[in-house]
């Protein structure tokens, strides 16, 4: 396991979803699922984040959030759409106000389909996101040390 | 040896000189030049002092003639008193004015004084003169800018210059009679003239405030003046001898109460601070000079020649009682302060508590930490102050709030100010080290509630000086450009202020060798140091990192490449880092203030108790007194 | 010896500190009835934090941020040499001004109000450090802490109330509830990450250690209060810290956040209660 993947710190941004999806994230954090075992916090500050958890589709209003969080989240960094709203829009993707998913906006690494997604399932992702995250922490070291 | 004489009657002379003068290049060069002299005399003095062997010396015995010409001016100045009161409808200065003249002249002329020599040069008396001219001239220096900026955006204020620093010399003559003297008389004229030049000058804009204050002032200060002129009567009436000596060593409680209440008053302890508050309206230099760096020492100066003679006495347990009291109490205050002089006022009126409670106990210890105290706090407040007037002068406000991002906006001044402000709390600079005396001295003399005020009282005032300086290093970049209006005279002055007090913190340890240990042994006749050579000597070095950390900080922050982005505001950033988006989808503008508590510890909840308390503190004190407690 | 001690703490305050908080967590999660990470997951958290991307709002956080970890390594390496207690804790509250001015720089709605709530939590326990250092001296006759480690009994047969005092404000300290207003551990924070909200990476790193030097030293000012001459006061001392610690970690997991008033009003009156009546008695005494 690499550097990142033993310490996953994670930010959880609700971009217009129903609360359904929030509610399972959040229940992963409860004794019965636990996911402080590995390691995750569930912070609430992009600047000390590793996870973009994002329930939701993207709408007019959330739009610029999450550019503008996703912005202060330092590299390594990856993108988990929680939901099928998150991926694609689900059910409201024709909808006037949804303009897609989260990938409309920003680089997304993992889709977690469901709805509302079961905690199995988002832990599964998570831990997909994990091995993402520490290919990137080393293309990152690997490119520092190339600038050096 | 007319050297005294020259000292006191040059800036007197330079006061008329300076109020004659119409053309404003002149009287600039004029002032600039009574400084100097100023300045020049006082070391003058302390060389031939040291050269006559470095030993306490009494002058001045046959005084005929300057006493006639003391009682006239006396004259004169109930007589200025009683115009000024009747004209603006205020008659309690007038009862208090009547009635101490009345008392001094009458034992001047009636109770059989023995002769004895009216003044006094010996440490204590150097190192205020020293300080008078140095801290008193640099801030005439700095006044010549300061009041052209200040009269440039005030002017519906009448333009006095000629009045305003004559009287700033008038006040500098004075002060040194004042601390000069041994013959209370004399000090009691030179007291009464400090009072009548405050009453003056903070009455100088003319406005309805500024003239009300003005009267606070004056009637506290003859409040103080008539216990002065009490203690004379009962010295002159018990013994006929009015020295300060003799009072020193006569040790009765109650004549050591009466000064001590001229002492309180002067130097604005509870209940009388309302007027150092007060005399804020006044323009700063009068600010930075009278009520911060010199006349309100006059009282402090006074507690400490009486200091040996306070401790184990009743009079020395109200003034310490008091002193701590104040010293607690006016810092919690300074927290619900905005208006930056305010602050800075309190915070005088806090730190003279400390001093006041030092002397009060009156062993070697506390007033070995009580002389530190005030070298320090002259210093570093009146550079404040300076600092506080030429950031108003560009900034057009002196609110706390207004000064949010100075450090980007007037980068010299926020320096200056950093210095002042870090000096008056932060370890290890000089006034931590001296409150650090104090608290060892309290413990060691068995004071358990000044123990107390002072653990209590150093949290409140870590409290309101951090927020400012909190306030002052944000990196806030602000809509508007200012311009730095402050005047090359007003700089010059400030960072002789501020490389005076990091030579004085570096060389603490020499400081304690050659001037504070001697003044306690000429007071006391011997010193044992409160503070051994090794911890001071670790203060210094302190001192060094507390510059060298940040500044390898700097060097290693530069090192690392940090992207900027803007800061956390829930992702509503609007990305100028001052506005965010709102629910409607407008831009709201970000607003941040610091905590003032006002509900907690404002004036609103502790003025009155406090000055109740204080005053019922005093008042059973002196009754037990009289009844012959001592 | 001394100079060993103070090179002790210089390096191996941050691993202990490290071992403490997983300790802690893991006794949290068990409380409850959780799992909890591993034992070494502050190690894991520091080196993910050392690789991460530099980012920050303004230039100059990251150097008052350094000088707050360098003035609090002095503060304890001179508390573990052996020095003036007093200076300790006053250099301690330099350091804790400098993290408050880092947190004031950004002018950022949430670490200013994390600053200033910093600043009223340094206003709460500054009274009772002071009258424990004053407590010290009245107890053993010496600022040293050379002289106070050497006495023939236990300081806090002289000082119990001064001891009571100090654990209550320790709990600030340690940043555990209910006095955790500035800046938590958990994530449940209701101002995001408080004085931390815009520290990442390398510069939250840096805080995070400067916090592991700062609960080492608090200890050992916990165990100054039992070490004593003989041999066995020295486990008996390490003993104790680790009781305290264990309080303050179930009354982080009973209590919750109290508001700044309750917080203020509650530490100056069990300073003046238990400090001040104890530096009463230890005056009489003397």
């Amino acid at each position: 396991m690499g550097t990142m993947s033993k310490s996953p710190w994670l930010l959880h941004y609700d971009a217009s979803s129903c609360n359904g999806c929030d509610i399972e994230v959040l229940d992963c954090l409860t004794p019965k699922y636990d996911i402080e075992r590995f390691g995750i916090i569930n912070t609430g500050d992009p600047f000390q984040a590793d996870i973009l958890m994002i329930t939701g589709g993207i709408n007019s209003q959330t739009e610029s959030v999450v550019r503008q969080l996703y912005s202060q989240m330092p590299e390594p960094k990856v993108v988990i759409a929680v939901g099928i709203c998150a991926c694609t829009g689900g059910v409201f993707k024709e909808c006037y106000n949804i303009r897609g998913g989260i990938d409309t906006v920003i680089p997304v690494d993992v889709y977690v389909p469901g709805c509302a997604a079961r905690p199995e399932s988002i832990i599964d992702g998570v831990v997909k996101a994990l091995d993402i995250l520490d290919q990137k922490q080393k293309a990152l070291a690997r490119h520092r040390q190339a600038q050096k | 040896m007319g050297l005294i004489p020259i000292l006191i009657g040059l800036p007197a002379c330079f006061a008329v000189f300076i109020f004659l003068l119409k053309d404003t290049r002149l009287r600039q060069l004029a002032i600039y030049g009574g400084a100097a002299c100023v300045m020049l005399l006082s070391l003058v003095l302390l060389a031939f002092w040291i050269r006559n062997g470095a030993i306490p010396m009494l002058l001045y015995e046959q005084t005929e003639g300057v006493d006639f010409a003391m009682t006239a001016a006396e004259l004169f100045l109930t007589g200025l008193i009683l115009f000024m009161s009747i004209r603006h409808r205020r008659f309690l200065p007038v009862l208090l004015s009547l009635s101490q003249t009345a008392l001094v002249l009458y034992t001047e002329h009636t109770a059989s004084l023995t002769e004895a020599p009216h003044m006094l040069i010996d440490r204590l008396s150097l190192m205020m003169c020293i300080i008078i001219a140095f801290v008193g001239g640099l801030i005439c220096i700095f006044a010549v800018g300061y009041m052209k900026g200040y009269h440039a955006h005030n002017p519906k204020v009448a333009d006095r210059q000629s009045f305003f620093f004559s009287m700033l010399f008038l006040f500098l003559a004075a002060m040194f009679g004042l601390v000069l003297s041994q013959n209370l008389i004399w000090m009691y004229f030179f007291w009464e003239i400090t009072s009548v030049i405050s009453f003056l000058l903070i009455g100088y804009t003319k406005t309805d405030e500024a003239v009300h204050n003005s009267f606070s002032a004056l009637w506290m200060n003859l409040l103080g003046g008539l216990g002065f002129a009490a203690a004379i009567y009962l010295l002159a009436f018990s013994g006929g001898n009015v020295q300060l000596s003799h009072a020193v060593s006569n040790g009765s409680a109650l004549i050591l109460a009466c000064l001590s209440l001229a002492a309180l008053t002067k130097s604005a302890q509870l209940p009388f601070s309302n007027w150092l508050f007060g005399a804020m309206v006044a323009p700063t230099p009068s600010s930075a000079l009278l009520h911060s760096a010199t006349m309100v020492k006059a009282g402090v100066y006074l507690l400490i020649r009486l200091s040996p003679a306070l401790g184990g006495n009743m009079a020395g347990f109200m003034v310490s009682m008091i002193g701590g009291f104040t010293f607690i109490i006016t810092s919690m205050m300074a927290i619900a302060q905005n208006d930056a002089k305010k602050v800075l006022a309190f915070s005088t009126i806090s730190n003279l508590g400390l001093i006041v409670a030092c002397a009060g106990i009156g062993v070697q210890e506390t007033v070995w930490g009580a002389v530190f105290l005030t070298i320090f706090h002259s210093v570093s407040k009146s550079m404040l102050f300076q600092s506080v007037g030429s950031t108003e002068n560009s900034l057009y406000s002196r609110d706390i709030e207004d000064m949010h991002g100075m450090l980007l906006r007037l980068p010299r001044l926020t320096y200056i100010m950093g210095i002042g402000i870090a000096g008056m709390y932060l370890a290890p600079f000089g006034m931590l080290i001296s409150k650090w005396v104090a608290l060892k001295a309290f413990v060691d003399s068995g004071n358990v509630l000044l123990v107390l005020f002072i653990a209590y009282g150093s949290a409140t005032t870590m409290f309101y000086w951090t927020k400012w300086l909190g306030k002052l290093i944000s990196q806030h970049h602000a809509r508007t450009e200012v311009t730095d209006k402050t005047h090359r005279d007003e700089y010059f002055s400030m960072f002789l202020h501020a490389a005076a007090m990091v030579l004085l913190c570096l060389l603490f340890p020499v400081l304690a060798v050659y001037i504070v240990n001697p003044i306690v042994v000429e007071l006391f006749g011997d010193a044992h140091t409160v503070l051994s050579m090794s911890v001071m000597t670790t203060m210094v070095i302190m001192l060094v990192s507390i510059v060298i950390v940040p500044l390898t900080m700097f060097f290693v922050s530069k090192a690392a490449h940090s992207q900027l982005v803007p800061i956390y505001m829930n992702g509503a950033n609007v990305g100028d880092n001052r506005h965010f988006v709102n629910s409607f989808g407008e831009e709201e503008h970000l607003y941040l203030t610091n905590w003032y508590l006002r509900f907690e510890f404002g004036r609103r909840r502790l003025l009155k108790p406090s000055i109740y308390f204080s005053a019922s503190v005093i008042v059973v004190l002196f009754c037990l007194m009289i009844g012959g407690v001592k | 010896m001394r100079v060993l001690s103070a090179l002790g703490f210089l390096i191996l305050a941050p691993f202990i500190g490290c071992l403490l908080d997983g300790f802690d967590r893991i006794l949290s999660a068990r409380m409850q009835r959780r799992v909890g990470p591993p034992l070494l997951q502050p190690f894991y958290d520091l080196r993910k934090l050392f690789s991460k991307q530099m980012i920050a709002v303004n230039n100059v956080q990251l150097l008052l941020n350094l000088s707050y970890l360098v003035f609090l390594i002095i503060a304890g390496a001179l508390l573990f040499y052996g020095t003036d207690i007093l200076m300790c804790l006053f250099i301690l509250s330099t350091a804790d001004i400098f993290l408050i001015m880092a947190a004031s720089s950004d002018s950022s709605p949430y670490s200013n109000m994390g600053a200033a709530r910093e600043l009223m939590q340094v206003m709460a326990y500054e009274p009772i450090t002071l009258l424990v250092a004053v407590g010290f001296y009245l107890a053993t006759g010496s600022f040293h802490v050379w002289d106070i480690i050497n006495q023939p009994k236990s300081a806090v047969l002289l000082m119990p109330g001064m001891l009571l005092g100090f654990i209550f404000s320790a709990t600030i300290k340690f940043r555990k509830s209910p006095f955790d207003l500035s800046t938590s551990h958990h994530a449940h924070q209701e101002m995001v990450k408080g004085l931390t909200t815009e520290m990442s990476g390398f510069n939250l790193a840096i805080m995070n250690i400067a916090e592991y030097y700062e609960t080492v030293m608090i200890l050992g000012i916990f165990c100054l209060f039992i070490i004593n001459r003989n041999w066995w006061s020295w486990p008996l001392a390490i003993g104790v810290c680790l009781l305290i610690y264990f309080l303050e970690i179930l009354a982080d997991n009973a209590c919750s956040r109290v508001k700044w008033q309750n917080m203020l009003q509650s530490c100056w009156l069990v300073t003046l209660l238990a400090g001040g009546l104890n530096l009463l008695v230890l005056m009489l005494m003397n």
